[in-house]
């Protein structure tokens, strides 16, 4: 496949970014579109250009590290994948693809495609986690816990941190995610001692970060490479109003 | 309850608790409104009920209340949401599968519904209840006018056919605003899950779709008299 | 030369890690506020460890080379997690556990440590319970297990596919509790690039911060290394892209032992290589072989059949199909450990049996388990697996068996550690794969999460308050001591000269050489030619590489072109080091084939008379042949055996 790209390119968080245009030839439609964007950085290395910054790691969907805006979708035009998985057969001989890093004022571009997503690690050290210290639990199966809640804990559980649901957004709200987190914990009695805590102070840190409202037009559920629903943010919200009605 | 108000959750709570209320507010107009159809003197009686009297001008003042908290709070997490959206835009967006255009396009909707509103409220409410409370008695039959009969200033306005469709727009903006409004309302409350989304979404297009039909029916129905002469068709 | 002493505590193998825990010293929490401590790496190891030490009181400084600690590439750890809690009743016990990982190990692990191990495991498990991780349940309300290979009990926990992201999730929530306590601080996006030692201790280290290019100094009473492996020395693996062994490197050349460099896990079930232009493997978790079937055809017309697509796999009549590891190995089948079933499905690809295009290949079929559980079970176990698969292959797995292939996913070798973690630099540790410690020559699936969980959150808590008891009277390390300007100004000579080359070739051009020369010649099949071969080779690419290589942009800019051109520089040493050790060990053990020896049917043939001992290298300085040290390893309870998987 021959293909075009116009791919964002800004050198630093404070320079002026801009699109440009380069072009790439015999792409198999097996290859992966990082693996197609590694072909295209390595011929402006050998034209002695900068290579083109783009976050990645696992390549197998689970790190979260990739992001990447593609053709106005986060993670690209195949669903329930983030952009490590999408390849090429989903593309056209010929296509031209327009390639832009997540867009919202709380992942402030740092370089070309690559953003900084540490608003997210902000809102999880304000309570994204059950206080124990190591050692001094009790026997792992001393609380059964009913398969269903278990399930649903470990549906919402799956979410990467890639941060699709605030690039896809609208409003740029982070609430899927926080409420990924906070539905996961909430659904374990170990998560449910210390829940109206977690829900008050990890959305008083998303407010903080400068993440909009969410408006549930369902878009981050949409475009979630791992498929998260809304039915959690309508957990996260009875949560937060039920932890805010007994203060 | 501290700082509840401030959080973008509780800014949503308000959203959605104003927006409930204006939705029976909607259901118990167009009630009244259907009974102009049926029966214009009754009709014409609630008008009498509904003047310038404590309750009614009570209700009133909280109805016109929740509206414009309704609209301020629309207006403050608007330009909130732009702001956190950033200043760089994306260049090609495309709409996510799944995603409802009316859910995306809520401040639009309503503020076509506002300036909808604003007409109304000179057509109707400036020649009912305000004629009412602010002139007396024979003031007001000095001017001419009969705040009391509703019928007959809803069967002049929609003899009009440009009226008629400056009506049935601005319906269809409420109906699209409904369809999300009123299950977003349930979903921001926390009244929601995987199993009863389906349901809640179905239950809200069932009320926007009402709401739409029962108000239409009032501008056609009179729409439809004004074409026969003497009021009754054959 | 340094004496090896793993300090393995004297009594009844059982009672070891009990003994030990009441003989070592801790440190008043008054004094572990007074102590800090560097941990490099955030996975499984690194973040317990450091969110641990945390609670304890000391002062942390965590490193991680992502944008966020949970980018950690343990979060890419599907299938489970082991631990010996006998929930099923299937007569499984500590020891069980303990015999397990020696004998999967092929004896080539210390049986202190390895027992320990077994003994923390259930611990970690009920600690993952406490901080919320959604393992996999029954109806009943209690946890859920499955087996994996080279076991015969069920005590594998799991959580669906994604287990490894779910421990580190658990992990990283305890460390981030701790970043808000301001116990722990967390320096992401930065790559350690050098360790400073002062008096002969480890007391820092200097590292690049990835976004500005600054050249950053840290100080610290102990550094702890939880870098992961090193298995990227072969361009192709499974692990992370940005997976390295550079942290490991450093230390070995400021004079850190390197153990069993060469014990590198060949996973049986990858999705095999398409083309040239691929950058990495995926794994297919090992949790597939509970239910899938291991196959080629039988007749070598159907395999050309299947190769021109003139026939569907699922056309292949029963008794045609040679379901190889069940006819080989009846009492484990398709659940032998890793080395064992690489090196099966290696022998009938050789034999001509391979079942793409590339003839590398075979399949790992669900059809049989769908037949007998129906389709909802298998989505319901393997779901998300099955989906990745079809993502990448467009082939429905539901219908059509995977196809699968062995490819680098874990090194069992690494930094040298005593029985307390600690290297042969004092103050320096190595947890979890940076470390050599606990599989032997090859490493038994779920073990490894079990492994960092447990250095991170049970271990190395305990054994560092032993050395640090000894550090309350030192100040806080001046990073302005000239070790440490040594040390930077050794890391900018090296980047200056990275980028002074100017040549011909980009950073992965010359890393896919080294790739395909580790593959060919270090990889499933060594012979003492290949070795050879090797050595000559990488040392002519490495010449090759500081000569002709191009890096792009500069130092002062968020340069990922220089990130990898630093750890190329260190795998064109370390892929060396590998072949050496390989060389050296005239035996065929676990991940370590040397075609010299084997078994007449083809099992790996141990030599324990001579080699029943870790290699321990040590670094001489560049250019120098490193030299290797010997650490015997005395089995004083179970007897060794040649492995027997068949009954």
């Amino acid at each position: 496949m021959n293909l075009t790209l116009k791919i964002w390119r800004q050198k630093d968080a404070k320079a002026k970014g801009g699109f440009e245009t380069y072009k790439v030839e015999n792409i198999s439609p097996d290859t992966s579109f990082l693996e197609m964007l590694d072909i295209l950085n390595n011929n402006l290395i050998h034209e002695g250009k900068d290579p083109v910054v783009f976050d990645h790691d696992c390549r197998e969907g689970i790190c979260g590290m990739c992001s990447l805006h593609i053709n106005g979708h986060a993670h690209g035009p195949d669903e329930d994948i983030t952009t490590c998985q999408l390849h090429m057969r989903k593309f056209k001989d010929g296509d031209t693809i327009t390639i832009e890093p997540w867009r919202s004022n709380a992942f402030p571009v740092i370089k070309d495609l690559a953003v900084d997503r540490g608003a997210f690690d902000k809102i999880l050290q304000a309570g994204g986690f059950i206080s124990i210290n190591t050692g001094g639990v009790q026997d792992a199966n001393a609380i059964p816990i009913p398969k269903k809640d278990a399930d649903e804990s470990m549906d919402a559980a799956a979410c990467n941190g890639c941060g699709a649901c605030v690039a896809t957004c609208k409003n740029g709200s982070a609430m899927l995610f926080v409420a990924a987190r906070v539905s996961s914990l909430a659904k374990l009695p170990q998560g449910r001692v210390e829940g109206a805590r977690r829900a008050k102070s990890m959305v008083a840190k998303m407010d903080e970060l400068g993440f909009g409202n969410c408006t549930n037009t369902g878009a981050c559920e949409a475009e979630c490479p791992k498929g998260i629903s809304i039915a959690h943010i309508a957990r996260l919200n009875r949560e937060f109003l039920s932890a805010k009605l007994k203060d | 309850m501290s700082n509840l108000f401030t959080s973008s959750i509780g800014k949503k709570l308000i959203m959605s608790i104003t927006g409930l209320f204006l939705v029976l507010f909607l259901l118990f107009h167009m009630c009244m409104n259907l009974v102009a159809i049926f029966s214009q003197e009754a009709y014409n009686m609630i008008c009498a009920f509904l003047g310038a009297n404590w309750y009614a001008l009570a209700a009133t003042v909280v109805l016109a209340a929740g509206a414009v908290i309704h609209i301020i709070y629309a207006f403050i997490l608007t330009i909130l949401n732009r702001r956190a959206r950033g200043k760089q835009r994306y260049a090609v967006e495309a709409t996510p599968k799944g995603v409802e255009w009316a859910s995306q396009n809520m401040f639009v909707l309503g503020l076509i519904i506002v300036v909808g509103l604003v007409l109304h409220l000179w057509n109707f409410w400036y020649n009912m209840q305000f004629v009412e409370l602010a002139y007396s008695h024979a003031e007001i039959e000095a001017l001419g006018l009969e705040p009391t009969n509703g019928a007959a200033l809803i069967a002049g306005l929609f003899s009009n056919p440009v009226y008629c469709i400056v009506y049935l727009v601005w319906l269809a903006a409420l109906w699209f605003h409904l369809t999300h409004g009123f299950w977003s309302a349930f979903q921001t409350i926390g009244w929601d899950n995987q199993i009863w989304r389906p349901r809640v979404m179905c239950i809200s297009n069932i009320v926007a779709t009402i709401i739409f039909l029962g108000f239409a029916a009032v501008v056609v129905y009179f729409y439809a008299i004004s074409l026969c002469p003497g009021g009754v068709c054959y | 030369m340094t004496k090896i002493d793993s300090r393995i505590p004297a009594g009844p193998l059982a009672e070891k890690w009990s003994k030990h825990k009441a003989d070592i010293k801790v440190v008043s929490p008054a004094n572990k506020r007074k102590l800090d401590i560097i941990v490099i790496g955030t996975g499984l190891g690194g973040a317990s460890a450091a969110a641990s030490l945390g609670e304890l009181g000391y002062n942390v400084k965590i490193f991680c080379i992502s944008d966020s600690p949970r980018r950690a590439h343990s979060i890419a750890a599907q299938g489970g997690i082991n631990a010996a809690k006998n929930y099923q009743n299937d007569n499984d016990s500590v020891y069980r556990l303990f015999y397990d990982t020696i004998k999967g190990g092929d004896y080539r692990a210390r049986e202190a440590n390895v027992y320990r191990l077994a003994e923390v495991a259930n611990d970690i498990i009920d600690q993952c319970v406490g901080q919320g991780v959604p393992f996999a349940r029954e109806y009943g309300g209690l946890l859920d297990n499955r087996s994996f290979g080279g076991a015969q009990v069920s005590r594998t926990f799991y959580a669906r596919g994604q287990t490894g992201q779910q421990l580190l999730l658990g992990a990283y929530a305890s460390l981030n509790r701790q970043i808000a306590k301001g116990t722990v601080k967390s320096y992401n996006r930065h790559e350690m690039l050098d360790l400073v030692m002062i008096d002969g201790k480890a007391r820092g280290i200097v590292a690049r911060n990835l976004i500005t290019g600054e050249i950053e100094r840290f100080g610290a009473h102990a550094v702890v290394i939880a870098s992961g492996g090193y298995g990227n020395v072969f361009f192709l693996s499974t692990n992370a892209m940005n997976s390295n062994g550079s942290a490991a490197w450093q230390c070995y050349k400021k004079g850190a032992f390197f153990a069993n460099p060469c014990f590198t896990q060949i996973h049986p079930t990858c999705i095999p290589v398409h083309g040239t232009q691929q950058s990495k493997l995926t794994l297919m978790s090992e949790s597939l072989r509970n239910d899938g079937r291991i196959w080629v055809p039988k007749k070598k017309e159907d395999v050309e059949a299947i190769r021109a697509k003139r026939k569907k796999p699922s056309e292949i009549a029963e008794e045609d199909r040679d379901y190889y590891l069940e006819r080989r190995y009846p009492a484990f089948g398709n659940l032998v450990p890793r080395d064992v079933a690489s090196r099966a499905a290696k022998e009938r690809c050789d034999a001509g049996f391979g079942v793409n295009d590339t003839g590398l290949a075979v399949f790992l079929d669900f059809k049989t388990a769908i037949d007998r559980l129906g389709e909802d079970v298998i989505r319901q176990r393997y779901g998300n697996l099955f989906q990745m698969y079809e993502k990448i292959t467009d082939v429905n797995p539901y219908h059509e068996p995977m196809q699968i292939y062995p490819a680098v996913h874990y090194t069992m070798g690494g930094i040298w550690v005593d029985y307390n973690l600690m290297t042969t630099i004092p103050g320096l540790y190595a947890i979890g794969e940076a470390n050599f410690s606990d599989h032997g020559a090859n490493r038994l699936g779920a073990s490894a999460l079990m492994q960092g969980l447990a250095d991170g959150y049970f271990v190395l808590p305990y054994t560092i308050g032993d050395y640090l008891s000894h550090e309350i009277q030192s100040p806080k390390v001046d990073t302005n001591a000239p070790e440490f300007a040594e040390a930077e100004k050794g890391v900018k000579e090296k980047i200056a000269k990275l980028f002074s080359i100017k040549g011909k070739q980009s950073v992965d051009d010359i890393h896919k050489k080294l790739g395909h020369i580790m593959w060919e010649n270090v990889g499933m099949a060594r012979s003492q030619e290949s070795l050879e071969k090797a050595i000559t080779e990488i040392k002519a690419l490495r010449e090759e590489f500081w000569r002709d290589v191009k890096v792009a942009g500069t130092n002062g800019e968020f340069n990922q072109e220089l990130e990898k051109a630093l750890r190329l520089a260190d795998f064109l040493e370390l892929g060396e080091l590998m072949a050496r050790d390989a060389l050296n060990r005239r035996e065929s053990c676990g991940g370590h084939f040397r075609v010299e020896f084997q078994t007449p049917e083809g099992e790996a043939l141990r030599d324990d008379e001579h080699y029943a001992y870790v290699s321990i290298w040590e670094y001489e300085g560049p250019d120098k042949e490193p030299v290797m040290h010997k650490e015997e390893l005395k089995f004083e309870v179970v007897h060794l055996a040649q492995r027997n998987y068949k009954d």
